[in-house]
């Protein structure tokens, strides 16, 4: 504890460089692996979206785990602990790990199965054959592009906010800025490199190359949450001293309030988990049931027995990374507040300190760099919060590239309208100009929200539209205009609840007037819409063909 | 009756991840973990024992053979 506020006043003198080397030479060995990957793809459509379907069992985890854990998985995770306590990992992991599998195993295989044995490559040509309709793909298609967009923003602005304040002093005559991160890397750079490695290894082999760099990122990511762990509890005296200093508020879910003083003032932190909240944040987690990307990941498996391993050790895999990181950020609550934060140098008061939610998506990276000495380590870890990073965006970019090819481009078209080269061509066009859109969104975007309420916003409108697929692979009597009242219904709640919210802020439904996070997550509530509609609609209109039923129930 | 046990105990489980009796309980165990984490933690780990279970006791084989095209 008095080591780290010693490193923290001696951090202004001399600022060393070796960590940005490292990270750089972690994206040259990703480029490499993207490289070797690119000459197993074997140039066939089919390879570029599926991966052929020969993904096997612990691929198949790595790329599905790396694909749902984001920057939230790391950087979010310890800046939600520092924020709101214990509760963090009952609200968002441990229900995870029961919700995810749940859909792996309930959503994923049946998909898998329908898929494989009809040669379906997205969920809107699923969607389109189970409901007999071709235009339930137009209202899909935007609603889905929409939704990933923000998903993908948080990857962008998360790396912005990682790489930020571990390069801040690097380069102070080059990039000078006031503030805190006065010489630090700029965003503009920072996006231009991570979006260029992705874009390149996906460019290279598609769903293969994804494979390959998530199994690769998502061990790293795994290992430098462990490493970190390890590293700042040491510093911190061991994991007892470090715990024994967490401020008691944060030790247990009640709710309540924080006092935080800085230069600029005091203010209140809402701290604590409603139980309210507590209960419906369970509905996030079926957005995976919905996410197509990972849609996509499934119908790279090898088999149906693929899945297996990810249904068994994705709860495992949760706690792996969860509980480290959120121990860091209950660590985090102690030192950041004794001493006053006010007593702190510049740079830890002007991110930890501000009065609104934006510091807490720094705290991992500001503890790293403020508490591990070693600056090659300290490298590392960042490495690791970038490869977590990453493993997300490369299949999200990639499923927005298949599903506008084969569900705009090629939807009603001639088979041989195309020929196989082209059809790549046009998905890796597509995947491009998706890029060139994220990049610059995200820096016109990098300092309006807390990234990771924009990310819950994109999670909620998934997880309600998880009632449209579930009820197209378990009710023979889901019909076509049940399929559109749900998705109409969740468009529209969703829509209503993120204006309410202010664009995209944290938001719950009959909340109190001391409170943001006490009433009902909105999800819950576009959940049960989206449902009822389907049910209601379903049971008064015409039901599907028997030739649909029997290619569905088989 | 496989059906009904499997979702029976899957709602328990629901239930079991609101544990309201740890709400107020700042102890850490072994020291260092909270102690609603280390439960968290747990849940978890049974989380997956469950899965194993249904992995083993409720696989969808006859899903499996019909879309490798062997029915």
């Amino acid at each position: 504890m008095e080591s780290f506020f010693i490193l923290a006043q001696a951090e202004a003198t001399k600022v060393s460089k070796t960590p940005l080397m490292v990270i750089i030479c972690y994206l040259g060995l990703l480029l490499g692996l993207a490289l070797f990957s690119g000459k197993l793809f074997r140039g066939t459509s089919k390879d570029y979206f599926v991966a052929s379907h020969s993904i096997g069992p612990f691929m198949l985890l790595m790329s599905v785990f790396g694909t749902t854990m984001t920057a939230f998985a790391l950087v979010g995770s310890t800046g939600k602990a520092f924020q709101k306590g214990v509760g963090t990992y009952g609200l968002m992991a441990s229900s995870s790990g029961l919700i995810h599998a749940a859909c792996f195993f309930l959503i994923g295989i049946k998909v898998w199965s329908i898929a494989k044995r009809h040669g379906y490559v997205t969920q809107i040509q699923f969607f389109r054959n189970r409901f007999e309709s071709s235009g339930i793909g137009y209202l899909l298609f935007p609603c889905l592009v929409l939704l990933v967009i923000p998903y993908l923003l948080i990857g962008v602005i998360g790396s912005y906010r990682v790489m930020g304040p571990a390069t801040a002093g690097m380069f102070p005559e080059l990039f000078p800025a006031a503030g805190p991160l006065n010489g630090s890397v700029p965003p503009w750079i920072i996006g231009l490199v991570i979006c260029g490695v992705v874009l390149a290894y996906i460019f290279a082999g598609g769903s293969r190359a994804a494979a390959w760099a998530n199994t690769f990122q998502t061990l790293v990511f795994m290992a430098m949450g462990v490493l970190a762990f390890y590293l700042i509890s040491k510093a911190l005296g061991g994991v007892a001293a470090a715990s024994e200093q967490i401020y008691p508020g944060h030790l247990v879910r009640t709710p309540g309030e924080l006092e935080v003083t800085t230069k600029d003032g005091t203010f209140q932190r809402e701290i604590g988990i409603p139980p309210i909240q507590f209960l419906t944040y369970m509905f996030i987690p079926l957005s995976v049931g919905m996410f197509p990307h990972l849609f996509q990941h499934w119908l790279t498996a090898k088999n149906a027995k693929s899945f297996r391993l990810t249904v068994i050790a994705h709860p495992i895999c949760i706690m792996v990374v969860w509980v480290p990181c959120v121990l860091i950020g209950l660590w985090a609550t102690g030192v950041f507040n004794q001493p006053p934060i006010d007593a702190w140098p510049k740079p830890v008061v002007g991110i930890m300190g501000s009065a609104d939610d934006a510091g807490v998506g720094k705290v991992l990276s500001v503890v790293v760099k403020f508490l591990i000495e070693n600056p090659l380590i300290a490298g590392m870890v960042t490495a690791g919060i970038l490869a977590a990073i990453m493993s997300s965006l490369d299949s999200q970019f990639l499923c927005l590239g298949t599903i506008f090819t084969n569900d705009i481009v090629l939807h009603n078209k001639p088979k041989d309208r195309f020929t196989d080269k082209q059809i790549v061509l046009i998905a890796r066009g597509f995947v491009v100009a998706i890029v060139l859109l994220t990049y610059t969104l995200s820096l016109v975007l990098k300092d309006v929200q807390n990234v990771f309420d924009l990310a819950v916003w994109s999670f909620s409108g998934f997880a309600a539209l998880t009632s449209l697929v579930f009820t197209a692979l378990y009710w023979k009597g889901a019909t076509k205009a049940g399929a559109y009242a749900c998705i109409i219904a969740v468009a529209a709640s969703w829509f209503y609840f993120f204006a309410k919210a202010g664009w995209g802020g944290e938001y719950t439904v009959f909340s109190s007037e001391h409170r943001s996070d006490d009433g009902i997550m909105p999800v819950a509530i576009c959940f049960v819409l989206g449902l009822v509609a389907m049910v209601v609609v379903s049971l008064f209109t015409k039901k599907p063909s028997d030739e649909t039923i029997e290619k569905f129930f088989p | 009756m496989k059906t009904g046990i499997i979702i029976f105990v899957f709602v328990a489980l629901a239930v079991l991840h609101q544990d309201t009796w740890n709400w107020d309980n700042g102890n850490l165990v072994f020291g260092f973990i909270p102690v609603g984490l280390a439960y968290h933690a747990c849940y978890s780990m049974v989380a997956a024992i469950f899965w194993g279970w249904v992995v083993k006791f409720a696989w969808p084989d006859r899903m499996e053979k019909w879309a490798e095209g062997d029915d």
